[in-house]
């Protein structure tokens, strides 16, 4: 049955109008890119470029390592400048292996191959041109597709859910981009769903993007097995299990994926990303970023080329009018705070927010009144305030007992909470110490067994030395044995001979 | 002589065989505590309690003979981990922990004379005569054995960087 909804979730104000309405903006290239090896979720990608080395327009930088990585592509023709380690645009600054290009202006492509039909690819064939584009989940999550692609190795996979609900509050890019590609995204949709084998595709939009609703419906309209699904806003819309459950009725079971009940969900920014690999085998090397929020000039919606840094984007749209009280990555609820503007924008990232102190709402933290305004709030439908209260005690394992693992940290708990409690930062933070407590745990193992192996080494050594000096001691013994024994049968025999003999060895 | 050999051998065998055997059958049952708390125990034996190993120092843990405090590779986690096992209460902030840390060879000062890498106890560090050791990051405990032993003092312990892998959020700075 299709409800169309899930239980909980929050309906924050939209602050889409200031972008929803503009046409996306080409960002012209920058003297300078930078392009971390480390754009996606898995293994880092691994630099095939040297320092001073010319690349030209859509070259490969780094190749992926590993199932589950991404390669990187060259934005620009120009010359590598340098690799070296970079603030990432993350909340830490920490930093990043970097290739940095300084771009030539001059737009020189390598050859990329011609147009070609992709329905008369296999779904391998795909799955590997698509992995080698670099072609990641640009809703923000940055997954490698490819690999979403392969699962119908392992998986039956009949629905392809397309994520056009863009529940963040701010961004508009999926917006802009159904509004302006609707064909190319249908196609790139298309693409997948014959990779995937699945029989149906349902493309969720939310409800307040009504021109993006009404033009992906003609795109799609001749394609039977493809639905436009009009979904309500409300967050969080977007997130994997609760958009499967609000287009399908079907819920993704704790600990499991949505492959596992036969569901893929990808964000339709991937459809338009593989439709260009597939069609015109180009690489991904820009995406639509939307730059608002209340301390942003003129609010954007900008094609940047991955590797521009924030500060150069920020400056293209007339620059900040006061000193934002939080710098974003992504929308809202969920993006990440940036330490400054110096970081390179990349394939994650949907958004870059300079939000005022207003918007910001940093109001004083006050204790809990177990209102349960979280509780009805949560779409996971788990107890946000008693998971915070065991994270905050550092009772882990606690939170876990109450959910802690499902927790998607969206955020609508802290969004609700009249106390303004920060309930989200206490399950990122309790996250992330199970994570570092888990890799200390591993660690300790393999020391262990590290430890253990070195005392048998030295037991063994310690053994073979004693065999080795019990067997010289005998081979000794033998000898001087035998020694004697030829020595005692000589004096039987003659003594004249033994005596000359004796004469041969003092002259010896 | 081959008869020689062959004797001592077969008699390194019989008795090796004997030996064997008596572990398996004259067992001593070590008390399941003591084997809990052994498995707590980083196990790499660096002698940092005082015990010369970590099985002494669990059973002198189980006999109430130690605190639950006395590991200091293992830092607060393990402390904590133990206190649960021991049912004792300790108060977690007051135990030192200055994070996992590691030993770094300083190149400079390096002379390549092997004593570290002998004494190590997970074979984390790399070297041979007269070139320069290196540690392993990822196999060492932090345990300092390598410390007292290297003649030049181009041993140090680190702090382990925190990287764009490890880097949590840390607590909120306002309790709930």
């Amino acid at each position: 049955m299709r409800l169309l909804k899930f239980q909980g979730g929050i309906h924050p104000k939209g602050h889409k109008e200031a972008t929803c309405a503009k046409p996306i903006e080409a960002f012209p290239l920058p003297d300078y890119l930078y392009l971390p090896v480390q754009q996606h979720i898995g293994a880092a990608a691994e630099p095939e470029v040297q320092v001073g080395q010319r690349v030209l327009k859509g070259q490969l930088l780094a190749h992926s390592q590993g199932a589950v990585s991404a390669p990187i592509h060259s934005p620009a023709s120009g010359v590598v400048s340098s690799i070296e380690d970079l603030p990432a645009p993350h909340p830490s600054g920490l930093p990043v292996k970097t290739i940095v290009i300084k771009t030539d202006g001059k737009d020189e492509w390598v050859s990329t191959s011609a147009p070609i039909d992709p329905f008369k690819l296999s779904a391998a064939e795909i799955a590997l041109r698509v992995g080698a584009a670099g072609i990641v989940g640009l809703g923000g999550a940055t997954f490698p597709s490819a690999v979403k692609l392969n699962l119908r190795d392992k998986h039956t996979i009949h629905t392809l859910v397309m994520n056009g609900a863009e529940c963040e509050p701010y961004l508009t890019c999926d917006d802009r981009l159904m509004q302006e590609h609707a064909a190319q995204i249908v196609d790139g949709v298309r693409i997948m769903q014959m990779a995937l084998g699945a029989t149906k595709v349902i493309i969720a939009i939310e409800s307040n993007k009504k021109t993006a609703l009404t033009i992906m419906q003609e795109a799609a309209a001749e394609f039977d097995d493809v639905e436009i699904v009009k979904v309500p806003t409300r967050y969080p819309m977007g997130s994997e299990k609760h958009l499967i459950k609000a287009v399908t009725g079907k819920e993704v079971p704790a600990k499991s994926l949505s492959a596992d009940i036969g569901m893929i969900v990808h964000n339709v920014g991937t459809a338009f990303a593989i439709h260009k690999t597939i069609r015109y085998g180009l690489p991904l090397l820009s995406r639509i970023v939307t730059i608002s929020g209340g301390a942003v000039k003129e609010p954007k919606n900008l094609e940047v080329p991955l590797g521009t840094r924030v500060a150069d984007v920020i400056e293209y749209c007339g620059g900040l009018t006061e000193q934002p009280a939080r710098l974003l990555m992504g929308g809202p609820m969920m993006g990440q705070t940036l330490p400054h503007t110096n970081v390179p924008i990349v394939k994650g990232t949907s958004g870059i927010l300079a939000l005022t102190a207003k918007e910001v709402a940093d109001d004083a933290i006050m204790p809990c009144i177990r209102c349960g305004s979280c509780v009805s709030a949560c779409p996971c439908g788990l107890i946000p305030l008693e998971m915070a209260k065991r994270a905050n005690k550092g009772d882990f394992n606690g939170a876990i007992d109450y959910g802690l693992m499902d927790c998607i940290a969206c955020g609508s708990c802290a969004f609700v909470c009249p106390s303004h409690i920060p309930l989200v930062q206490y399950f990122n933070f309790a996250k992330g110490s199970l994570a570092e407590k888990q890799q200390a745990d591993k660690k300790a193992s393999e020391t262990r067994r590290l430890s253990e192996l070195r005392n048998a080494r030295l037991e063994r050594e310690k053994k073979q030395k004693e065999e080795a000096a019990a067997r010289r001691k005998a081979e000794k013994e033998a000898r001087d044995k035998a020694k004697a024994a030829a020595a005692q049968k000589d004096g039987g025999a003659s003594t004249q001979h033994k005596a000359s003999k004796e004469k041969e060895e003092a002259v010896v | 002589m081959y008869a020689a050999i062959f004797v001592l051998t077969t008699l390194g065998f019989t008795l090796g065989a004997l030996l064997g055997l008596a572990a398996k059958r004259l067992k001593v049952e070590t008390s399941p505590v003591v084997d809990k708390i052994n498995e707590l125990l980083p196990g790499t034996n660096c002698g940092q309690c005082g015990f010369p190993g970590c099985g002494q120092a669990a059973e002198a843990l189980a006999g109430g003979e130690a605190s639950v405090t006395l590991c200091p590779p293992g830092g607060r986690s393990v402390a904590l981990e133990l206190a649960e096992l021991m049912n004792v209460s300790i108060d977690a902030s007051a135990i030192a922990d200055e994070g996992p840390i590691v030993a770094l060879v300083k190149e400079a000062t390096c002379i390549g004379c092997t004593r570290c890498f002998k004494v190590c106890p997970t074979d984390a560090i790399v070297g041979a005569p007269k070139q320069i050791h290196s540690v392993i990051k990822s196999a060492c405990t932090g345990c300092k054995a390598c410390i007292d032993v290297c003649p030049t003092e181009c041993l140090v312990i680190e702090p382990v960087e925190t990287t764009l892998q490890t880097w949590h959020w840390p607590k909120p700075a306002i309790a709930a």
